[in-house]
């Protein structure tokens, strides 16, 4: 079994060191420090930390407000509330003005799990894609997190991080990932196949790689942890090399990582392509793994799309 | 304060209006009577009251400046103008495609402005980002903010003014501009933002209430304001939207409408 981490515990214990490393890293959380995980920097800086309650306009718009005297501030609340609640302060009083806010928004996606759909954000990473001058980052796991966060706080410019409540599986080495934004790391060479996935989904498509592997199709697995800018020349090379491309991601597939992926393929390199995400569906209720299932988003389902994609290739 | 300098400021005060209606007059657009009514508060702050250096618009120490009520640019644009941050012929380019001076302040481009505003209500957070930032610095700067009264409407300004209260940030003060007219109609009318007074008292502010045009009354508040420990201020500006332009004079529909040549060229007359 392999080890299983959250990336926002990821957040949490990166953000502490940082703390020791940056004296200006502030941070900002909307009532819920314990689940974002901020709480692991609070209890070793409390002077640097600023609980804003139960608010997030304003947490955007004081975090703008630090950033605009120097500071470094890593805003945190559910990605739920902070893209969608205060989605015009994200735009006008940090991204308009590409003040250095991080917005680090954890329990993304169904995986929230029994909170139900009001909490499961499927549609924060097409919410923030289309924001100019944010770079969207979308970590794998937990050492992918880690390097995300380090490398946003030294980034001069305003940073969205996408993070899940669930444990997922730690597919990069702990001691020497190097996070490296824009780039698409291959996690395995394939030449029928490109499976293109982002987030806790990267892990699953690994697992549909080894399904079909079995059935001697040798797929290839981009993890995209950088949304925006996305790497474009990754997506072609990879689609001109196997014809045919699958992506996957815990979000809709409309606006987000798919969309993205078709953008770049329709005007570079147009080839057959399947979408596996929420199908412009929201969430419910019910633990993180059945609802993972019920909403397609499994091995399965990823092996399923290849097959279809690879069938339609000329 | 010495009568000296209160005349020197109601003179400044009168070449600000000047501006605002030539510089309105020249793009066709803008908003001449938010800016009009907020004219004598600025020049309080940018002529008397702020630290802050036109050679060096990014001094860290400096006090910072935020203007809420963002549509109100013309105003903010003359005060830095004429204080140096940048020529005052440079005032006939607002609103002018490729021009630094957007229809709102835009703090990438335009030098002295110290934050992006212009979407209503969320200049108050900036406000307290920067006043704990300062602070956690252990600067002395202040920083300032005018809101609208029709911006109270806004949500987020009483998220803001429940956080500044409560992180008790004492280098804070903002003015409302209370003209008591919006786009729609009267504030009363429209959606009752009042009574302020009250509404921020509750919320924790010292709160002072004064004549906005006059100037003695403006750098009395402003002295006040700088006493007071462990709270912001507010400071509920009594003021007339298009104020020195007699047929601009508490008329909403000088909102948003620039004057026309004729307009203008009465304006400034009565504002020599």
């Amino acid at each position: 079994m392999m080890k299983k981490i959250a990336t926002r515990d990821a957040y949490g214990r990166a953000l502490a060191q940082l703390g020791g490393e940056k004296a200006d890293v502030v941070v900002l959380d909307a009532d819920l420090a314990k689940s974002t995980k901020t709480i692991d920097f609070a209890k070793v800086y409390p002077d640097r930390f600023f609980d804003m309650g139960i608010a997030e306009q304003n947490l955007m718009g004081t975090a703008a407000g630090l950033a605009a005297v120097g500071k470094i501030p890593f805003a945190s609340t559910f990605a739920m509330f902070a893209t969608g609640r205060a989605f015009e302060q994200i735009r006008n009083s940090i991204a308009y003005p590409k003040l250095n806010v991080k917005i680090a928004a954890t329990h993304a996606g169904i995986t929230v799990g029994e909170d139900g759909a009001s909490h499961q954000t499927v549609e924060d990473i097409a919410l923030m894609r289309v924001l100019p001058n944010l770079t969207v980052i979308v970590p794998a796991d937990g050492p992918e997190t880690e390097g995300a966060i380090r490398w946003a706080a030294e980034h001069k410019g305003p940073v969205y991080i996408r993070l899940g409540r669930l444990g997922v599986p730690v597919i990069n080495d702990e001691a020497s990932y190097q996070f490296t934004p824009g780039k698409a790391v291959t996690l395995r060479q394939g030449k029928d196949v490109s499976l293109i996935a982002t987030g806790l989904m990267v892990s699953v498509a690994l697992e549909a790689a080894e399904a079909l592997a079995a059935e001697g199709i040798e797929a290839e697995v981009l993890n995209i942890h950088t949304i925006k800018p996305i790497d474009a020349e990754a997506i072609l090379d990879s689609a001109a090399r196997t014809g045919c491309v699958v992506t996957a991601e815990e979000h809709s597939v409309i606006g987000g990582l798919g969309s993205a992926v078709a953008e770049v393929l329709g005007e570079g390199q147009p080839v057959p392509m399947g979408r596996v995400g929420l199908k412009d569906t929201f969430g419910e209720s019910g633990k993180p793994d059945e609802l993972l299932k019920k909403y397609g988003l499994t091995a399965d389902a990823v092996a399923n799309a290849a097959r279809r994609a690879m069938a339609r290739k000329g | 304060m010495s009568e000296a300098i209160t005349q020197r400021l109601e003179s400044t005060a009168r070449q600000i209006r000047r501006h605002i209606i030539a510089m309105t007059h020249a793009a066709s657009s803008g908003h001449p009577g938010g800016s009009l009514s907020a004219a004598d508060m600025v020049t309080a702050l940018f002529f008397k009251e702020m630290r802050i250096d036109p050679q060096n618009p990014q001094w860290p120490d400096r006090d910072r400046f935020v203007l809420g009520k963002g549509h109100a640019a013309p105003v903010l644009y003359a005060a830095l103008a004429e204080r140096g941050f940048f020529p005052a012929e440079e005032l006939k380019g607002l609103r002018q495609a490729g021009h630094f001076l957007q229809g709102h302040p835009d703090m990438k481009k335009v030098p002295g402005v110290d934050m992006s505003t212009g979407s209503l209500g969320q200049g108050l957070s900036a406000a307290v980002g920067m006043a704990l930032g300062l602070r956690l610095d252990n600067k002395d700067a202040r920083v300032w903010a005018i809101l609208g009264d029709g911006e109270l409407q806004e949500g987020q300004v009483w998220e803001a003014a429940m956080a500044a209260a409560h992180y008790k940030l004492d280098k804070l003060a903002i003015f409302i501009d209370d003209n008591g007219l919006q786009i729609d109609g009267p504030v009363k009318e429209v959606m009752s933002s009042y009574p302020i007074v009250d509404k921020f008292q509750a919320f924790g502010w010292n709160v002072i209430e004064i004549d906005g045009h006059s100037m003695t009354a403006i750098l009395e508040a402003i002295e006040t304001a700088k006493a007071v420990t462990g709270r912001p201020t507010c400071i509920v500006s009594h003021t007339v939207k298009g104020k020195g332009v007699s047929f601009m004079e508490d008329q909403v529909g000088w909102h948003g409408t620039a004057p026309n040549a004729e307009q203008a060229a009465i304006a400034l007359k009565e504002l020599q």
